[in-house]
């Protein structure tokens, strides 16, 4: 077991938007994310990631296993692709990026400078940032925003050669990734009940 | 920590990084205080190291609130605190950047700066040594504004009013002792006082900071 979500609740801007939400991740395995907006996909996500913590239940993965990419790529604009790519790859203690960079295909963009990038290259740079940084399980926040349908196999390849390595993913997303290896987790079930009706008089009280 | 304090120094030398706006700051101001003052060697010479000092920590709070904002807006600081940093080194890092950046400068400058405020003698080596002592502090305080308005929409303003309270006491001591220092008499106690609020915000500051920043990640 790679990732075990038990009775999770969390809460977005205080009010809860999930309840009592419950998985497992084995190795090798892809989870998928649905929902409608708003439902909590990304709270969700940013909770497992321990980025805030949760309202109720627990996480429990091995330390040090877990990598978020979010809606935003963390890159700084003037800094080159390479330098980008290499600063995570010391922040996570490894060093080879080329693979990173062979696999997105930002090979013939490494020496250009990240402000400079298209929408899609810069979400393939953010993407190959998961690769850099040797951890097992990835959450990942819609990530094909932006890319285009080669830029989406592209991906799916990485995630299935990912999976076949012994690593895991919970991803949030709208569209068919194509990951035949992927199961669907529909959090519809999973929705707080809406909070009662402010108590206005007993305010006062 | 040694990457991310490399990505910061590369970050504020290239384009838009902000480095030298400090500097430039401080030079502008202390050229024109003696513009407004009137050509009086002896009165300039009287306020000379505490206009230095003034000069310098405005100069520090200028770029403060670039020390977290940016890395907020563009996710990088999401990724920072699920990386393998902990918080407490990052804004360990983030203050030293801030200080290898805009701090250490202001130190090598105000010497310089010193001469055309007629600056007595003997005060250019405390005014530097005090400088030297007390911009730590700054940066580090300072980081810790910036982890409690990181998030908010222009908060560079609340940042200062948050920040310059905190500055007092560094700012007392430290020209105390340029003061004392220009004026040949002894700066130990200040000094003293001054190398003890410096130490005390490196020990403890960085813990309020990050424990601030993981609830404004929320």
């Amino acid at each position: 077991m790679v990732l075990s979500v038990c009775d999770l609740s969390v809460a977005r801007g205080g009010i809860p938007v999930l309840e009592r939400v419950g998985l497992t991740l084995l190795p090798g395995e892809a989870l998928v994310l649905r929902g409608p907006n708003g439902i909590g996909k990304t709270t969700m996500l940013r909770t497992v990631a321990g980025l805030q913590p949760p309202l109720a239940g627990r996480v429990e993965a091995a330390p040090e296993s877990l990598v978020y990419a979010g809606h935003a790529d963390g890159i700084k604009a003037t800094l080159t692709v390479e330098e980008n790519l290499r600063f995570w790859a010391q922040v996570f203690g490894t060093n080879d990026i080329s693979l990173a960079l062979a696999a997105f295909g930002l090979d013939p963009l490494a020496a250009r400078p990240a402000g400079a990038l298209s929408a899609g290259q810069k979400r393939r740079l953010g993407l190959a940032r998961l690769l850099v940084t040797g951890r097992a399980i990835w959450l990942l926040d819609e990530p094909t925003v932006s890319l285009d349908a080669d830029a989406v196999a592209m991906f799916a390849g990485v995630v299935r050669a990912h999976l076949a390595g012994g690593g895991a993913a919970l991803i949030a997303t709208h569209i068919d990734l194509r990951i035949p290896e992927a199961r669907i987790f529909d959090l519809a079930p999973y929705r707080a009940a809406p909070l009662a009706a402010d108590d206005f008089d007993g305010a006062f009280l | 920590m040694i990457a991310l304090l490399a990505r910061d120094l590369r970050l504020a030398m290239r384009a838009g990084g902000g480095f030298g706006l400090g500097l430039a700051f401080f030079l502008i101001v202390v050229v024109l205080v003696p513009f407004g003052v009137g050509p009086q060697g002896a009165l300039l010479a009287r306020i000379a190291p505490g206009i230095l000092w003034l000069g310098a920590l405005l100069a520090c709070l200028l770029s403060l609130d670039r020390i977290l904002a940016l890395d907020w807006e563009d996710g990088s600081l999401d990724l920072l605190a699920t990386s393998p940093l902990p918080m407490e080194g990052i804004v360990s890092v983030k203050a030293l950047a801030h200080w290898l950046t805009t701090g250490l400068p202001l130190v090598l400058a105000a010497p310089v700066l010193g001469i055309l405020l007629n600056l007595p003698a003997p005060g250019f080596g405390w005014l530097v040594a005090s400088l030297a002592l007390g911009t730590p502090a700054l940066s580090v305080i300072g980081t810790f504004g910036a982890a409690l308005t990181v998030g908010l929409k222009r908060g560079g303003l609340l940042l200062s009013l948050l920040v310059l309270p905190l500055y007092m006491p560094t700012l007392i001591f430290g020209a105390e002792v340029a003061r004392r220092g220009a004026e040949g008499l002894a700066p130990g106690t200040p000094l003293a006082l001054l190398a003890g609020i410096t130490c005390g915000t490196i020990a403890l500051l960085p813990f309020a900071s990050a424990a601030v920043l993981r609830v404004n990640l929320r």
